[in-house]
């Protein structure tokens, strides 16, 4: 085939391009997988006791600030990185400040807290739940991001599919934080960050498969 | 060509077919061939690639040039976006061709601008094969609008489809091509 021939197929009857489509789908697989998150927690392990009725929201809103800054900044790399030549190489470093965040207040709170409590703090009630369900709150949003990331042409794939699997990730942290009864600094450090991270390596590894183009 | 002379020219053809305007686009990608051409050659010249697998790439990155251009963001430079795309497409092809990308240097952005070059190399892709490739409703939908320059409007009521499903099918058929194309190089 002639390039030509080819350029006259593609420029014959060229259609104009609405402005704004691919962040509406980046916003689009966010609702649909948090929302999606959501319904598997409520039909899983259900929403806290107590939530409802007069608890003390500090920890939850620390569990939120955490899930959601993640989400935030996620989400605005995510729609450089499914940009050709936007690498969004200055965002990038503030993914790693919730984490730092979050780490440094939970070994302060070890340090000044009694060490007979360590335990307590670091395990909590269900780590074991926790562990099993940001994962597999994880999945749907994680599939809705490498659905979105498709609908661009990202050329970075190892890096998107971190970023995408960290977003997945937060938004199943998001979802369990509504279940979660552990109230600790550190146990929020440690199984949150932990498994949030995670989601991030397992995107990163399986990015370049799912997202070639 | 000096970069800096075309980046405005060709921003403003980029634009003028986002918004729909089809003999600026075809000048655009008239633009970027003869500048890919160049590119790929000196990328392949490295890994001791030919004219036929350079002509190959310099297809593929059309295709998506087009197929992907709603990715690109009217706020930004629209050289570093061609760029991307091109430096994507070599590296993907070194990955299935099994040429390790850390032996070739990969040049700067400059040199996918600096040289222009003619076409009289013939890919050796073959569009009505890969064209019977796809289902039956992108076929006919990329041969009426495509290739045969019918309205989308003839071509939904020749086919009996919604004109929105005859965009989303030519749309698909183009992505599907850009994949069979893919898949047609050696590996």
């Amino acid at each position: 085939m002639k390039t030509d021939q080819l350029i006259d197929m593609l420029s014959t009857n060229v259609e104009p391009v609405q402005q704004g489509r691919l962040r509406k789908t980046l916003v689009w697989a966010l609702v649909v997988g948090g929302g999606a998150a959501f319904c598997v927690m409520l039909a899983t392990v259900g929403l806290r006791t107590g939530l409802t009725d007069g608890f003390l929201p500090g920890y939850f809103t620390l569990k939120l600030l955490f899930t959601l800054s993640l989400i935030g900044v996620g989400a605005a790399l995510l729609e450089r990185l499914m940009r050709p030549g936007q690498d969004g190489r200055k965002l990038f470093a503030f993914v790693f400040l919730p984490f730092i965040i979050v780490v440094c207040a939970g070994v302060a709170s070890l340090v000044f807290g009694q060490p007979m409590a360590w335990g307590r703090m670091i395990f909590g009630m269900q780590w074991a739940t926790c562990m099993l369900c940001i994962p597999l709150f994880a999945v749907v949003p994680f599939a809705a991001l490498i659905w979105a990331l498709r609908k661009g042409a990202p050329t970075d794939l190892t890096r998107a599919g971190a970023i995408a699997g960290l977003v997945a990730g937060a938004l199943g942290a998001t979802a369990y934080a509504f279940h979660c009864p552990d109230d600790s600094v550190p146990f929020i450090a440690i199984w949150y960050g932990t498994l949030v991270a995670l989601c991030g390596v397992l995107g990163a590894m399986v990015g370049p498969r799912l997202l070639r183009w | 060509m000096d970069v800096r002379s075309s980046e405005p020219e060709l921003r403003a053809l980029m634009i003028a077919g986002l918004d729909g305007d089809a003999t600026a686009h075809r000048a655009l990608l008239e633009k970027l061939s003869g500048q890919l051409r160049a590119y790929f050659k000196g990328q392949l010249n490295r890994i001791g690639g030919g004219a036929v697998e350079g002509e190959d790439l310099v297809q593929e990155a059309l295709i998506a040039i087009h197929t992907r251009r709603h990715t690109y963001d009217r706020s930004q430079l629209f050289t570093p976006w061609v760029y991307a795309i091109a430096r994507y497409k070599f590296l993907d092809y070194l990955r299935r061709t099994k040429v390790s990308a850390a032996d070739i240097p990969i040049d700067e952005a400059q040199e996918l601008a600096v040289h222009d070059d003619s076409a009289h190399v013939e890919s050796s892709l073959d569009l009505k094969r890969l064209l019977a490739e796809l289902s039956p409703k992108a076929r006919q939908s990329i041969q009426y609008v495509k290739l045969d320059g019918l309205s989308v409007s003839e071509a939904a009521a020749r086919l009996g489809m919604s004109e929105s499903a005859v965009k989303v099918s030519v749309h698909r058929g183009l992505k599907t091509l850009a994949r069979l194309i893919r898949e047609e190089k050696p590996s």
